[in-house]
């Protein structure tokens, strides 16, 4: 393989640091200015991702415009040095983290646009506005880092972001143990990402991208396996992936917009991020790859299974976001041609994803803040725009032909089946069978929300459609749902060869390209008119008695309970075990002794006898002992 | 007498006569008092400032102090009053000095009751004097000695200023650190005599080393085990919490800011640097003991239902952090306790003020009892959540270098002992995350309660928590984003020190 080189950044180039300083900036205006900024607050945090996402444009046009466009470097300063640990801070401006610029920035500023509106009664406001500036920052730090402890900064502060941002309405007792719940998966997730960074340095001296690639090649099978598998976990974490999804749903008790920017369009794609960045380790260890497809095709599964038994408009576009970046780890696992139909995917899926979310929350603004899919209903007459642009969105999730998803997840699809043996099989049925349980549990969303008969709860009389500030970034993300598939799935492939290159080894496919198109059309059709069957004349108000499998779905597939019994409840124990021998083991032990000492000097009080001859004798036992100690010290 | 001789005895003399100043000062004038030894406090502050800069001093010795002071004392003895100031112990100077300036301001708007300022202002004055002497000590009695003076002050710290069940946990502080002293003292004794020196800049210095394998070993564990009980080190930590609960706030910011620093310092500069053959011998022993310490500290933390003691315990875990970076006896571990060291002295630091200020206003620290402070009082809850995230070890923050390097130290040690107790150590730091934020939920978030409820009047930061809180805010941060700041300082000596023990 080539060696990986990236050129100085210069001239225009040479200030896309930016990117990230505009937001924190902002950021930091907001959250110390206070109550001074509460009036205009909102429009700096709108501005300030806007000007990011005009910079960006510029810089990727720059960067389009070189000749050699493998990435630009900037060299900040030296950063840390202990020991052999050196590690110089760098930003790296190259077609992947380009792309995500683009994403983050343009996504971003659209969802900032729409929270104006959505978080307009918010007394908390300008605070939102601040920490949504922070994660933003955060965000672009974490795709334009040169190396990975950069990418670590960014990662931990998109956290703790999204800590903040999920427990916003901190008065909910849910929403605040829903933001501790996050970060704590996350930070498992993290412990494992910190050991890989370390051993990086540890076997190559290094962090730094190119010369960890450069040197890849070098380490043993197993060190490479060991190393790849901890920065998967670390991607798990911050995906929601399997093990680690949990935090994913619940952190749907943060406001809306947070609900589309973090766990739609940007922070839960890092993890994708992640592996696509860290390519070369990935390729140079195919059982590493295929555990990351193995993730991926298990989540994506779950996360179908999970969302079509649930009923909170909210939680089930959380699983079905889990579930869609089961095919993105699914992805960036085979290597080769389908890292690119990975990022296309997530591309296309921040648009239609951040729609449905942004939709979803426009229904509930003309639903008195009602979730529940079982209380909606008949709404297309009542909300046209958000109508049409969620009804967008669902096409292009369920890959309708013709919209982003038709051109972003076949591909995937027919990826997985070029797997050799019977891993083509195993991974394909998934990924296809994922496609039909998509198709029914985003049918039976939309169509329990928009049509069938009216089943609202008695205070609303009348749904409205929400303010010009909300409906517009609906319209543009919807316009980006219908148009970007196609656009996408022929440039980015190109434009990111500098990343992957061109030459890839095609396998063919175990089934002809065109019966996997079809078979993949026939379970989304079936999937969604089922949907539309079971549902049409509406749903009971109230959870009903059903079979094992929806039951074990309601119930998270039993991860959670799993969760509780294996970890939660022996921690618990153990954690009151410790408790236990601190207080009585170990400071009995010392309360004993000083027990001891007390009544030992109240013998000792007796001891003082007045008699010179008791004195001496005392004196004699401490000058056998020192000397006894002077002696063992001598011939020691 | 050289600038630098005189600004190193003017970090002794300018707080002991600051102490005396405001013991001496009558009742009425308590305030005037305790002025005068904030004054004090921040002249010392100055002088320490003096040697900010640093230096890089020629020679090639295992200590090169920057200023020295080395008189005979008691020639008789072959005792010397032998001062000086390096790269490891400068950023614990400066800290120690600013730390006792922002406790005495502190001091200067609340007094804890039975009130009495300027005794209290007076006592952390003398504590200044033993905690600068035992970091600028180039004797080993002397070291000794400078490590007593500190004692009896702690001690009525706690005994008079503290709270409820202040005279117990006063006792169990003494008992513990009596019996660290004993094996200090007999510690001591063994190496001067088998030495002949006290002279630790004589001791550390590779070329001499008489004392024979089996001797060293005997010192390391006595000098080990005594620094352990301060540092604490688990399981000889158990009066650590008792102390800081019943602590007054003040008292409970110097121990956890650079009390327990005496320890590990006393470990890094005096065990290891004395009997270095024997260090390695114990080495997976004490890292063993410093990641329990890590994983039970942080599940201890997640049973506590009281604010100060679950910082208290925190300490705990954070220490052991500092304990693995020594233990591994490399450059990287080395740095990361030090830098460690300095972090966990404002972090900590910063969190006990915040939690004294939480109990001041609610009258509480019980976390069933507090809840929902983010409405009532905005600003403190703020300062709580910015002092836990750095405490948990957010990168950019202080508390994220010195346990990130201590991990890597283990996995630069290799082999299976050392990347075990790295990989649960880096668990350790997932659980700390998990207990600051259990505290945050508990505290700041959710509805008010009561005894929250009723502070919404006094809810806004007062101007002595300005005054001590935003230098310490400021250091986090500083530390956090430029840790050459205080890794500058020790790249030199720790290299040094390295070479020590693997000559």
């Amino acid at each position: 393989m080539e060696p990986i080189a990236y050129t100085a950044a210069n001239g225009w180039l040479g200030t896309f640091w930016l990117l990230p300083a505009i937001p924190l900036a902002s950021a930091a205006v907001l959250l110390l200015l206070g109550k001074r900024a509460d009036r205009w607050g909102h429009w700096l945090g709108v501005l300030s991702v806007a000007t990011s996402f005009v910079l960006g444009l510029t810089y990727f046009f720059t960067l389009r415009g070189l000749e050699n466009r493998s990435g630009v470097e900037l060299k900040l300063w030296d950063y840390i040095g202990v020991g052999d640990f050196k590690v110089d801070l760098g930003l790296l401006f190259d077609p992947l983290s380009a792309m995500f610029v683009l994403l983050i920035t343009g996504v971003g500023s659209l969802i900032h646009l729409y929270a104006v509106g959505y978080m307009d009664h918010d007394p908390g406001r300008r605070k939102f506005f601040g920490y949504f500036n922070l994660f933003v920052a955060a965000m672009l730090l974490l795709v334009l880092g040169n190396n990975y402890v950069m990418l670590y900064f960014g990662w931990e502060g998109v956290g703790l972001a999204s800590y903040l941002l999920i427990s916003f309405w901190y008065l909910k007792p849910s929403a605040a143990t829903a933001g501790k719940k996050a970060f704590l998966m996350n930070r498992v997730g993290d412990a494992g990402f910190a050991i890989a960074i370390f051993m990086m340095f540890a076997y190559l001296g290094t962090v730094d991208y190119a010369e960890v690639f450069n040197g890849v090649h070098k380490l043993s099978s197993g060190v490479v396996l060991v190393m790849a598998l901890l920065l998967l976990l670390g991607a798990a974490g911050k995906s929601g992936q399997f093990p680690l999804q949990a935090w994913l749903p619940d952190a749907m008790e943060g406001p809306t917009p947070v609900s589309a920017l973090i766990h739609a369009a940007t922070m839960v794609t890092a993890g994708v991020y992640l592996i696509a960045r860290s390519h070369p380790i990935f390729d140079a260890n195919s059982t590493a790859q295929t555990v990351v497809v193995a993730v991926g095709a298990l989540t994506l599964l779950m996360g179908c299974i999970i969302g079509a038994a649930k009923d909170d408009i909210k939680r089930v576009l959380a699983w079905s976001t889990v579930s869609q970046i089961g095919y993105m780890f699914l992805g960036v696992g085979l290597g080769g041609a389908a890292y690119a139909l990975a990022l296309i995917h997530l591309l296309a899926h921040g648009f239609f994803k951040a729609g449905m979310f942004l939709g979803a929350g426009s229904v509930m603004h003309g639903m008195h803040d009602q979730v529940d899919i079982r209380r909606f209903g008949g709404l297309w007459k009542y909300m046209k725009i958000t109508w049409v642009t969620f009804g967008l969105g669902w096409l292009a999730i369920i890959g309708f032909p013709g919209l982003s998803g038709f051109f972003s997840k076949e591909p995937i699809i027919v990826a997985a089946f070029e797997r050799e043996g019977w891993t083509a099989w195993l991974f394909g049925g998934a990924a296809l069978l994922g496609a039909g349980l998509t198709a029914f549990y985003m049918t039976r969303l939309f169509w329990l929300t928009f049509h069938g008969p009216e089943r609202w709860t008695d205070d609303i009389r009348h749904p409205h459609e929400s303010p010009k500030i909300m409906t517009i970034p609906l319209i543009l993300l919807a316009l980006g749902s219908v148009g970007a598939g196609y656009l996408l799935s022929t440039s980015v492939p190109e434009w990111l060869t500098p990343v992957y290159g061109s030459e890839h080894t095609e396998h063919e496919p175990v089934m002809s390209h065109t019966v996997i198109t079809i078979l993949s059309l026939v379970m989304t059709f079936a999937g969604a008119g089922l949907a539309i069957a079971l549902f049409n004349k509406g749903t009971a108000l109230a959870e009903q008695p059903a079979g094992p499998l929806v039951v074990a779905a309601r119930k998270n597939l039993y991860t959670d309970s799993f969760n509780e019994a294996v970890f939660e409840a022996p921690g618990r124990y153990l954690t009151r075990a410790l408790v236990y021998i601190d207080n009585r083991g170990i400071d009995g032990l010392v309360n004993g002794l000083a027990a001891g000492v007390g009544g030992g000097s109240g013998r000792l009080r007796r001891a003082q006898t007045g008699f010179v001859r008791s004195y001496a004798l005392s004196i004699l036992g401490g000058a056998v002992l020192v000397v006894a100690a002077m002696l063992a010290v001598t011939f020691g | 007498m050289s600038t630098g001789q005189t600004m190193l005895l003017a970090l002794l003399i300018l707080p002991a006569i600051g102490a005396l100043f405001a013991a001496a000062m009558p009742a009425r004038l308590d305030r005037a008092a305790r002025v005068g030894g904030t004054a004090f406090a921040a002249a010392t502050f100055g002088a320490a400032l003096f040697f900010v800069p640093g230096t890089t001093t020629p020679g090639t010795g295992a200590i090169l102090p920057w200023a020295e002071i080395d008189v005979p004392w008691a020639p008789d003895l072959s005792l010397r009053f032998h001062l000086g100031v390096d790269g490891i112990s400068y950023p614990l100077v400066a800290l120690t000095t600013a730390l006792t300036m922002l406790c005495c301001a502190y001091c200067l708007w609340r007094v804890p009751d039975p009130g009495r300022g300027r005794l209290l202002v007076a006592l952390l004055l003398v504590l200044e004097v033993g905690i600068i002497g035992v970091f600028l000590a180039l004797d080993l009695v002397l070291f000794f000695v400078f490590f007593e003076v500190v004692l009896l002050p702690m001690y009525a710290v706690i005994a008079v200023w503290g709270g409820a069940d202040r005279r117990r946990a006063a006792r169990k502080f003494v008992l513990y650190t009596l019996f660290g002293s004993v094996l200090l003292l007999v510690g001591v004794f063994t190496v001067v005599s088998a030495t002949g020196t006290a002279d630790l800049v004589a001791l550390t210095d590779p070329a001499t080393r008489p004392m024979s394998s089996g001797l060293q070993l005997f010192a390391f564990v006595l000098l080990a085990v005594a620094f352990a009980v301060k540092s604490p080190l688990w399981p000889l930590h158990t009066w650590l919490p008792a102390a800081h609960t019943e602590a007054p706030t003040v008292g409970s910011v110097i121990l956890a800011g650079v009390l327990l620093k005496m320890g590990t310092y006393g470990l890094l500069r005096v065990a290891v640097g004395v009997a270095p053959d024997a260090a390695a011998r114990s080495a997976p022993v004490l890292g063993i003991l410093a990641t329990a310490a890590i994983i039970v500290g942080g599940l201890v933390c997640l049973a506590q239902t009281e604010l100060k003691r679950l910082i208290a315990y925190s300490s705990v875990g954070h220490m052991g952090f500092v304990l693995l970076g020594v233990a591994t006896l490399t450059t990287t571990g080395f740095q990361a306790a030090l830098i460690g060291n300095i972090a966990h002295g404002i972090v900590t630091g910063l969190l006990f003020f915040v939690a004294g200020g939480i109990k001041d206003r609610a009258h509480t620290g019980e976390l069933a009892q507090l809840g929902g402070l983010r409405e009532t009082a905005p600003a403190l809850s703020g300062v709580l959540a910015f002092a836990a995230i750095a405490s948990l070890g957010l990168p950019g923050l202080a508390g994220f270098w010195g346990e990130a390097f201590a991990v890597f130290a283990a996995f630069e040690r290799g082999g299976p002992l050392w990347s075990t107790l790295g990989v649960l150590a880096a668990a350790g730091a997932a659980l700390a995350a998990a207990y600051f934020l259990r505290l945050l939920r508990r505290v700041t978030h959710g509805a008010a309660t009561p005894a929250v409820t009723a502070l919404t009047t006094e809810g806004r930061l007062r101007p002595g928590e300005l005054v001590a809180w935003s230098p310490l805010v400021l250091l986090t941060l500083a530390v956090g984003i430029v840790p050459v700041l205080v890794l500058g300082y020790s790249a030199d000596p720790v290299a040094a020190l390295a070479e020590v023990i693997t000559r």
